[in-house]
């Protein structure tokens, strides 16, 4: 396959930035999205320029590390992540525009890296447990039914890659909050801090410069891990019922 | 700030006021596409004229009215808020998008679609609402008893073919506007259950039809039956 690829290129946070096209030739349609970005690299450091910065980790679909924008849309044709894309799913002679995560709370760090560290302090704000759970339970010792629990571990699938806020045409993050405010709230080790971890989240949520929620349903059609938007109502349940009820002033 | 500020102030505040006024503006557009039914009633417009009378003097009806008022401007300021939030959450924006292949146009576009309907509101208050208040009407007696021939001034209005066409065409926009806000307003209020959210969107398909029809048929059958 021969490919024309045009790639946002940004020097640092500062930086204006513009697109660059490059021209991939003798590229294999078995080859990931990413490794394909690696035969470029190869090819720029070769020539003595800059490669092309992008973030990468385990390229096995599970880390949420792997990003870029391609051709109007997170993670690029398929509901996946872009380790995870083949170049089956392009064709011949294409054109293939890579641009990074566009975001305000997503700064640009270089090229197609953004900085993604508003999602970690979303939940520094709340996402956790800190009452002492102990050691392994005994099976069925917390009771809790089998549905309600499949419900919190559909809403632990959430990778964090920020897919959500790169569909949303608000840039909103209420998928990504939704779902670490319901994988907790949902579970008996939750409840101690269910009320004070809706607020504090959806407010560090709001600090971070994330835009509001539209209900389009983008974010839930790009999720490569398919999280429903039933956790966003869930997070406004959690959220209102908190603020009418907790001491939090 | 104290917390009920500091809750309408957040994002998820700000999409309450949008789902509440929404939906009571629901109610409201339920309740006048009933009332006007009476449009049809083929009396000279007797009872479309007394019930003109009733919505404007009844003291629970103008209750009720200025809840509306309230409804429409919190849900423009609102709706103002929000977009100007939403633009600044990414500034600098995408040179390919396609969002077609992951929502509905409308969804992405109410605040187009708002803006119109915004605009025929303005052209609808002043014709009839403003006129009705403050404006010369005729009077008309039925049993003795006066009322303003509001009836008289709708019949001469729509025979004008601009202004049916500005109303059936609100009407679409109203229409796809209703399309997303129905079922979204109860998403935001967080009522998604699987036994309730399929009646809720099922409801809301045909309200967005139904309702906008009806009241675009209001125009078109003076219109024809003027001809």
């Amino acid at each position: 396959m021969k490919l024309t690829l045009k790639i946002w290129r940004q020097k640092n946070a500062a930086d204006k930035g513009g697109f660059v096209t490059y021209v991939a030739e003798h590229v294999s349609k078995d080859m990931s999205f990413l490794e394909m970005l690696d035969v470029l690299n190869d090819q720029l450091t070769e020539k003595g320029e800059d490669p092309v910065h992008f973030d990468h980790d385990c390229r096995e679909g599970i880390c949420g590390m792997c990003s870029l924008y391609i051709n109007g849309k997170p993670h690029g044709p398929l509901q996946t992540t872009t380790c995870q894309l083949h170049m089956r799913s392009f064709s011949d002679g294409e054109t293939i525009t890579i641009e990074p995560w566009r975001a305000k709370a997503f700064p640009v760090v270089k090229d197609l890296v953004v900085n993604r560290s508003a999602f970690d302090r979303i939940i520094q704000a709340g996402g956790y447990v800190s009452v002492n759970t102990g050691g392994v339970p005994d099976a069925n010792e917390i009771p809790i039914p089998k549905t309600v629990a499949d419900l919190a571990m559909d809403a632990a699938q959430c990778i964090g890659c920020g897919a959500c806020v790169a569909a949303c045409k608000n840039a909103s993050a209420m998928l990504f909050t939704s779902a670490k405010v319901s994988q907790l709230a949902l579970l008996p080790q939750g409840q101690v801090e269910r009320k004070t971890r809706a607020e504090k989240m959806v407010a560090q949520m709001d600090a971070e410069g994330f835009g509001a929620c539209t209900n389009t349903g983008a974010c839930e059609a790009e999720c490569p891990k398919g999280i429903s938007i039933t956790n966003i109502a869930r997070m406004n349940r959690e959220y209102f019922s908190a603020v009418v009820s907790s001491e939090n002033m | 700030m104290t917390w009920v500020t500091k809750t309408l102030n957040s994002t998820l505040g700000r999409k309450l006021i949008m789902a509440l006024t929404g939906l009571f503006l629901i109610l409201f557009l339920t309740g006048h596409v009933s009332g006007n039914l009476l449009l049809f009633k083929g009396d000279g417009g007797q009872a479309f004229n007394m019930y003109a009378k009733f919505m404007t003097t009844n003291p629970a009806v103008k209750l009720l009215s200025y809840l509306t008022y309230i409804s429409v401007i919190g849900h423009i300021i609102y709706s103002i808020l929000l977009t100007r939030h939403n633009a600044s959450a990414r500034p600098v924006s995408y040179s390919t998008s396609k969002g077609g292949t992951n929502s509905s146009w409308n969804s992405r576009n109410m605040g187009i679609l708002g803006t119109i309907i915004l605009i025929f509101l303005v052209v609808h208050l002043q014709g009839f609402w403003a006129e009705m208040h403050w404006g010369e009407v005729p009077t008309i007696s039925y049993d003795g008893e006066n009322y303003k021939n509001l009836y008289l001034i709708v019949s001469e209005a729509f025979k004008q073919e601009w202004l049916v066409a500005l109303y059936v065409a609100a009407m679409i926009f109203l229409g796809f506007h209703l399309s997303h806000g129905f079922s979204s307003a109860f998403q935001t209020l967080g009522l998604s259950h699987k036994k309730y959210s399929p009646a809720i969107e099922w409801i809301g398909r045909i309200y967005c039809v139904i309702v906008p029809a009806t009241f675009a048929s209001m125009p078109l059958y003076i219109y024809f039956s003027s001809l």
